[in-house]
């Protein structure tokens, strides 16, 4: 990770100050707190956390994958490109016979669809922003948009 | 706040702290009294080839860049053929012949991926993912006519998550075909954190087992098979053991039991747990997925969590015991019963398996990519197993990350007794002699 650290601290430290015992009790496993200002470091860094929890044994901690199993989110067409259809991916789960980069993946993704909108937003703006990838943040208020309107099908 | 910003700090620390720890373990020294770390008695030296092989052991790279090579079977006359898993220009199978220490492709044939390969009486037989074909053979063991395979069973489950097809024969004119489970741990919503294990399990129907066929009838489906053993989450090393004359299989248990249960879970025991286990089957047993699976650490049987286990309450009441652990997520793809003369006593009728190497134990280090030994006596382990080969995967960093050069994955006894070792991430052959 090589974003500045500068203005996390600072948000940090306001936060902290805020938040004050919560914060020092807070289990390291737990999503982040409910969290409504923020701007794109703050997003990426919540983002970290969610994908060490519910990515990361799939998609591996640099993010390319495993052979055959499970697809790199590294400059893919999916991570980079349209924001629904990457949205509904973690709503809904993967499992369908599509090349990913020039390779099939075997194994089977499951809907993500009990993460809160702002986890949702997080991570994928983090894995957007992050492993050599470069595209825009997604807010939480167009995971709720997505969420709305997503009806598998 | 703090923690989230300490976490980025602390993780590649936690990961360093891991990866020093496991490869004390690697070295010989036992870690809190668990054979998780991967533990070695016999002094291992530079073998060739980039692998490590206990003394007086040789590796070759006979053939390499052949593609996605899976299985792999060797002819009396030491000609070669391996499966790829995916068609190289319209080829699935590949057969070479041996000069010395380099195996050249003489031809390729079968325009399916796959990965069972198997030469037994007079046949090749080779597996797709639906269905299992046979070639006829001439007096040299070559394939008569490439193009007119006959298809001995058609139509077998395919649902993409363990989807490989591993096939052997007994002595009796049966094949034996493992049908993985499309599935992790029977869930409603397979892998999806919250949803419950299925009651009585519906994919046990059709897959989570091995299903016996006869080797030489043809179009034969579900139907016409026997569901010899059951309660196996997926199997892709397996061997008939020739002294006991029994199936032994190698079964790849479950992943993620922290990503689904971090209450219950720390991400260190889920690395480690469940144990990947070898069962010697007979026909109509249970190893007991998705109902339970197998703690090597408590040496228990243990109630699956999506069956309302906590990670202690026992299960499986109904299934039979492993005759061998291992520890977790290693991915054993290759089992062979060693039947040669050339290697020392010690290793006659003992198993080697190919693991394949983990990626379930992220965030913490990656394991396996090796040949492991179990001793053998009558039929029955005996004595703790030890790494074979190391040193596919590259460089320790290379182990720990997960990003393997090779990844060890069939396994097969030369007419001379050595035994060869396939990886399907860079198609390299590999054959292991030993010299007095
Ligand atoms: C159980 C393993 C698993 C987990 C956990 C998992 N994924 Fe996936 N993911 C997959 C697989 C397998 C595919 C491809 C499925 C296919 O090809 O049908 C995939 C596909 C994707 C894709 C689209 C393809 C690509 O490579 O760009 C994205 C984006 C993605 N996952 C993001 C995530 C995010 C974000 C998380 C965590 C919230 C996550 N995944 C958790 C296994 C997993």
């Amino acid at each position: 990770m090589d974003f500045k650290k500068a203005p996390l601290i600072l948000f940090a430290s306001l936060l902290f100050a805020v938040t004050g015992l919560q914060a020092q009790t807070k289990h390291k496993a737990k999503p982040p707190v409910k969290r409504t200002t923020g701007g794109l470091k703050a997003s990426i860094d919540a983002g970290q956390k969610v994908f060490t929890q519910y990515c990361v044994s799939c998609h591996q901690a640099d993010a390319l994958g495993v052979p055959h199993m499970n697809p790199p989110l590294v400059k893919t067409t999916y991570v980079l490109g349209d924001k629904t259809r990457l949205i509904k991916i973690v709503l809904n789960g993967f499992n369908e016979d599509v090349e990913i980069n020039g390779e099939t993946y075997s194994n089977s993704m499951a809907s993500h669809d009990f993460l809160k909108d702002q986890e949702i937003a997080d991570v994928l703006t983090f894995v957007r922003n992050s492993f050599g990838n470069k595209a825009p943040a997604i807010t939480a208020a167009q995971v709720k948009t997505v969420r709305a309107t997503n009806k598998k099908s | 706040m703090k923690n989230r910003k300490s976490l980025s700090v602390l993780l590649p620390v936690a990961a360093i702290v891991g990866f020093i720890l496991f490869n004390a373990c690697k070295s010989g020294e036992p870690a809190n009294n668990s054979k998780d770390s991967v533990t070695t008695t016999t002094p291992i030296t530079d073998g060739g080839a980039g692998l490590k092989l206990p003394e007086g052991f040789n590796a070759a790279i006979v053939a390499d860049k052949l593609g996605g090579t899976r299985e792999i079977a060797v002819t009396p006359q030491g000609d070669i053929y391996v499966k790829l898993n995916r068609a190289k220009n319209g080829k699935g199978i590949l057969f070479l012949h041996q000069e010395g220490d380099k195996a050249t492709v003489k031809t390729g044939f079968g325009t399916f991926g796959g990965t069972g390969v198997y030469v037994k009486n007079g046949y090749l037989y080779a597996s797709s993912d639906e269905e299992v074909f046979r070639y006829k053979l001439n007096a040299q063991n070559e394939v008569i006519n490439s193009d007119q395979p006959e298809k001995i069973v058609t139509g077998l489950l395919n649902r993409r998550e363990h989807e490989a097809k591993a096939i052997t024969l007994d002595n009796d004119g049966n094949l034996y075909v493992n049908i993985g489970a499309y599935s992790n741990a029977c869930q409603v919503d397979d892998r999806k954190k919250g949803s419950p294990g299925q009651k009585g399990c519906p994919i046990l129907d059709s897959a989570g087992g091995i299903w016996q066929f006869k080797a030489d009838k043809l179009n034969q489906h579900y139907g016409d098979g026997v569901r010899y053993a059951t309660g196996l989450r997926n199997v892709v090393g397996f061997d008939w053991n020739q002294q006991n004359n029994q199936l032994y299989v190698m079964q790849h248990g479950r992943d993620q039991l922290h990503d689904l249960f971090p209450d219950m879970f720390t991400t260190q025991q889920s690395a480690v747990l469940p144990a990947e286990c070898m069962y010697a089957l007979k026909k109509g047993d249970n190893a007991g997925w998705p109902y339970m699976y197998y703690d090597q650490e408590q040496h228990k049987k243990i109630l699956m969590p999506e069956y309302g286990g906590d990670g202690k309450k026992e299960g499986g009441q109904d299934a039979i015991d492993p005759i061998a652990a291992f520890p977790g997520h290693l991915a054993p793809n290759g089992l062979l019963f060693y039947t040669g003369n050339q290697f020392p006593e010690k290793y006659k009728n003992g198993a080697f398996i190919a693991f394949h190497g983990s990626w379930n134990r992220a965030p913490e280090p990656q394991a396996g990519y090796f040949v492991v030994f179990q001793p053998f006596k009558d039929g029955k382990p005996s004595g703790e197993w030890e790494v074979f080969a190391d040193g596919f995967a590259g460089t320790a960093a290379q182990t720990a990350s997960g990003r393997a050069e090779h990844r060890p994955c069939g396994l097969a006894q030369g007419p001379d007794g050595s035994l060869y070792v396939t990886d399907d991430n860079q198609g390299t052959i590999y054959k292991i002699t030993y010299k007095k």
